[in-house]
C-alpha cells in the first residue's frame, strides 16, 4: 500500500511542526523518517497513522483519500517510542487485543496470536505480563500487536531509541529480515543516521518541519542535498572560504564550482568527511596542510586520527586505514600532512540567490 | 569502597539530626498524644457512652423506632450513593477532557473545578436556594413543570453532589496525566471503539484511584451538613439526613437519641475509613510485589 503526503501542514500554537510537507512512500518500501528532535518527523508519522490530524493537505492511502478517516478505522500498525504495552495485559491478550475488539472467532485468534509470537520469538512467554519482560522483548510484543491485524502499513516511531547497543543491532538487522518477508510499507522514525542507513531503502531528511532531502542511503550520503544534511550525517570536517568565477578557494586547495560563475567572491563551505582526507608525511602537493598529529584511536575498524592545523587554527578528523597506518607508523605528536581527496562545498542559500 | 564509607557518614549524619534531647523528645511525642486523645479518641469514646449507657435495646430503639429517625437514615443511603454516583461520571469526563485534549479555556476549567472546596457549603446551599427557590430565578419555571428542586430530595443530591464535585475529578487528573495517552491510541489504532477504549484500556489502568475518589467522596457525602442543611428545610420525615437529624434531636434535649444517630453515622465513616486504609494496603502491597517481579526479571536477562 503506498502512502502519499499532500501539502501537510500542523501548527501547535505558534510552533510549526510541519511546514507543506508532500511526500510519497511507494508500496512495498521501507521508509527512515531521520532528523533532529523538534524536525516534525513524530508528528508526520502520527499524521499518517491519524492520531493526529494536520492543519491543512491531505493523506492518500493508494488512492483513497484518508485524510478524515478516524485513526481505527485506518488499517495501520503503530509501535510507540515507549511500547504502550496495556499493563494490566498478559502478552497474549496483548497480541489478540486488535483482533479481539473486531470480534474474531476464539480459534482464528488463539493460532494468530501464536503466530506472531513465533514470528517475534517469544513463544512460551504469552502468559507473562508486560512488567515481566525485558526492553527488546517488549518492543517485539509491540510489534506482534501491531501486524496481529493485519495492517495496511507499519509504522514505528523511534522503534529503537530505548534499547541498548547489542539489542538495539540484533533488532535493526531482525527488522529488515522481517521487511524482505512480509513486504509490508514501513515507515520509522528515528534521530540516528546510522540507524536509518542500516535499516531503510529511502530515507527522508526533515529539518525544523520541511523535508531536506529524500534518497536512497547512497545517494543522501554521496550527494547531501544541502549543508544540514551534510552536517547531520555528522562527522564531517568544516572549512571556510570563499567562492570565485566557477572557483572554490578553500585554504590552499581550489575546487571547481559551476553552480557560481560570477566574478564578484561570494563566502562558502566546504565539507570533508574523513575518509575522504588523505594523511602523508611528506607534502605531495601544494593542497597539503601541514599540522599536528594531536591524537590516535585505534580502537575501531579504521584509525581516528585528530590532526590540529596551527595555520588555521582548526582541528581535523581523518580515517586511517589500519595498513596505512603501520607504513606510516603514526605516534600523537608527528607533524603531518592532510590532504583533502575531495570536497562538496555549499554556498549560504541566501547570498545565493542573488 | 568509597562508595561505603561514603554511605556511612550519610547514615550517622542522618541519625544524628535525630539525636534531640530526651526531654524534647517527650515533650513532642506526649504532645501527639494528648492531642490524638483528647481531639480524637475521648470525644468518639463519649459519644458511644452517651448513645449506649441507657442500654442496647435503647440504643437500637432511639435508631429505629422513631420513623424520623428511620427516615433520615434512609434519605442518607439514598442521596449519598445517588451523588457518588453522579460524581463517579462527572469525574470520568472532566478527568477525561482535561487530560486528553487541549482546547481554549482549559486552565479555567481545571480551576473552577476547585471552586466546591472553595466556597462555603452554606454559601453553596443559600446558591441553589436563590436560584431554585420558589422566590428564586427558575424556581417558577421549574414548578410550572412539576420540578421542586428545594425543601425536597432532589435539591439534597444536588446540594451533596456540588460540595462533593471536585473529589474523584482530583484524585483522576493527575492519575490520568501520569499514565499518558500512550495506551489509549494504541488500543485506537488497533481498532477499538470507544467503549472498548473505555472499559478494556482506560478503566483498569484507572480503577484503583478511582475506588480511592469514590470512597473519599462517599464519605464525605454522608456527612455533608451545611449545604443540606439550607436546601432542605429540615422538614422531619421527609427531607432531614443523618446529620441533620443528629442536630436536630440535640436541639431537642434528647442526647441519647442524638447520640445514637451520631454513633451510626460515624461507624459508617469509620467503615469508610476502614475500607479507605484497606486499600491502600492493597495498593502498597502489589506495588511491592511488582517492583520485586520486574527486579527479578532484570536479574535473570
Amino acid at each position: 500500500m503506498s502512502i502519499a503526503i499532500r501539502s501537510i501542514t500542523k501548527k501547535f500554537g505558534e510552533f510549526t511542526a510541519l511546514d507543506n510537507v508532500s511526500l510519497e512512500v511507494p508500496s512495498g518500501c521501507l521508509l527512515a523518517l531521520l532528523g533532529p528532535s523538534g524536525s516534525g518527523k513524530t508528528s508526520l508519522l502520527r499524521i499518517i497513522a491519524g492520531l493526529e490530524h494536520a492543519d491543512q493537505g491531505s493523506v492518500l492511502f493508494q488512492d483513497e483519500d484518508v485524510t478524515l478517516q478516524a485513526a481505527r478505522d485506518r488499517g495501520v500498525g503503530f509501535v510507540f517510542q515507549h511500547y504502550a504495552l496495556f499493563k494490566h495485559m498478559t502478552v497474549f491478550d496483548n497480541v489478540a487485543f486488535g483482533m479481539k475488539v473486531r470480534s474474531l472467532p476464539k480459534q482464528e485468534i488463539h493460532a494468530r496470536v501464536h503466530e506472531l509470537l513465533g514470528l517475534v520469538r517469544l513463544e512460551g512467554l504469552g502468559h507473562r505480563y508486560p512488567a515481566e519482560l525485558s526492553g527488546g522483548q517488549r518492543q517485539r510484543v509491540a510489534l506482534a500487536r501491531a501486524l496481529a491485524v493485519r495492517p495496511r502499513m507499519l509504522l514505528l516511531d523511534e522503534p529503537f531509541g530505548a534499547l541498548d547497543a547489542k539489542v538495539r543491532q540484533e533488532l535493526r538487522s531482525w527488522l529488515r529480515r522481517l521487511h524482505e518477508e512480509m513486504h509490508v510499507t514501513t515507515v520509522f522514525v528515528t534521530h540516528d543516521q546510522e540507524e536509518a542507513f542500516e535499516v531503510a531503502d529511502r530515507v527522508v531528511v526533515m529539518r525544523q518541519g520541511r523535508i531536506e532531502q529524500v534518497g536512497t542511503p547512497q545517494e543522501v550520503f554521496d550527494h547531501p542535498a544541502t549543508p544540514f544534511v551534510m552536517d547531520f550525517l555528522g562527522n564531517v570536517n568544516v572549512f571556510h572560504g570563499r567562492v570565485q568565477a566557477g572557483t572554490a578557494h578553500v585554504g590552499p586547495f581550489q575546487l571547481a564550482y559551476d553552480d557560481y560563475l560570477h566574478d564578484e567572491p561570494r563566502q562558502a563551505t566546504a565539507y570533508v568527511r574523513p575518509h575522504e582526507l588523505e594523511i602523508e608525511r611528506n607534502p605531495s602537493s601544494t593542497a597539503s596542510l601541514q599540522g599536528t598529529l594531536v591524537q590516535l584511536n585505534p580502537s575501531g575498524a579504521v584509525v581516528k586520527v585528530r590532526v590540529q592545523l596551527d595555520e588555521y587554527g582548526i582541528e581535523l578528523t581523518v580515517d586511517v586505514v589500519r595498513e596505512q597506518w603501520q607504513v606510516l607508523a603514526l605516534r600523537a605528536g608527528d607533524v603531518v600532512y592532510v590532504r583533502p581527496k575531495s570536497a562538496r562545498v555549499f554556498m549560504p542559500s541566501a547570498e545565493y540567490s542573488i | 569502597m568509597q562508595g561505603s564509607t561514603h554511605h556511612h557518614s550519610l547514615r550517622t549524619d542522618a541519625t544524628g539530626m535525630h539525636q534531640e534531647p530526651f526531654w524534647v523528645r517527650c515533650v513532642l511525642i506526649g504532645m501527639a498524644y494528648v492531642i490524638v486523645l483528647g481531639l480524637i479518641f475521648i470525644p468518639l469514646i463519649y459519644v458511644f457512652y452517651q448513645a449506649l449507657a441507657p442500654g442496647v435495646s435503647v440504643f437500637l430503639d432511639n435508631l429505629f423506632g422513631d420513623p424520623d429517625t428511620r427516615h433520615a437514615i434512609w434519605m442518607t443511603l439514598t442521596v449519598a450513593p445517588i451523588a457518588v454516583l453522579l460524581n463517579t461520571i462527572f469525574g470520568l469526563a472532566a478527568a477525561w477532557t482535561l487530560t486528553r485534549f487541549r482546547f481554549p479555556g482549559r486552565g479555567t476549567l481545571l480551576t473552577l473545578l476547585d471552586v466546591p472546596f472553595a466556597i462555603s457549603p452554606v454559601v453553596a446551599g443559600l446558591m441553589f436556594v436563590l436560584l431554585f427557590g420558589m422566590q428564586g430565578y427558575l424556581g417558577p419555571f421549574l414548578r410550572d413543570y412539576g420540578i421542586q428542586l428545594i425543601f425536597s430530595w432532589p435539591g439534597l443530591v444536588l446540594a451533596t453532589t456540588f460540595v462533593t464535585l471536585p473529589f474523584i475529578a482530583r484524585e483522576l487528573i493527575p492519575l490520568m496525566q501520569a499514565i499518558g495517552p500512550d495506551e489509549e491510541l494504541a488500543a485506537v489504532s488497533l481498532g477499538a471503539s470507544p467503549w472498548q477504549l473505555f472499559w478494556q484500556i482506560t478503566l483498569p489502568n484507572i480503577r484503583w484511584g478511582l475506588l480511592y475518589g469514590i470512597i473519599q467522596c462517599n464519605a464525605r457525602a454522608m456527612g455533608e451538613f451545611g449545604a443540606v442543611f439550607v436546601v432542605s428545610g429540615h422538614i422531619a420525615g421527609e427531607t432531614d439526613t443523618m446529620p441533620l437529624r443528629v442536630e436536630k434531636l440535640f436541639q431537642e434535649y434528647n442526647n441519647p437519641g442524638s447520640f445514637a444517630v451520631a454513633v451510626l453515622l460515624t461507624l459508617m465513616a469509620l467503615s469508610t475509613l476502614l475500607a479507605k486504609v484497606l486499600l491502600e494496603h492493597y495498593l502498597a502491597a502489589q506495588d511491592a510485589a511488582r517492583l520485586e517481579e520486574a527486579s527479578s526479571v532484570e536479574g535473570t536477562t
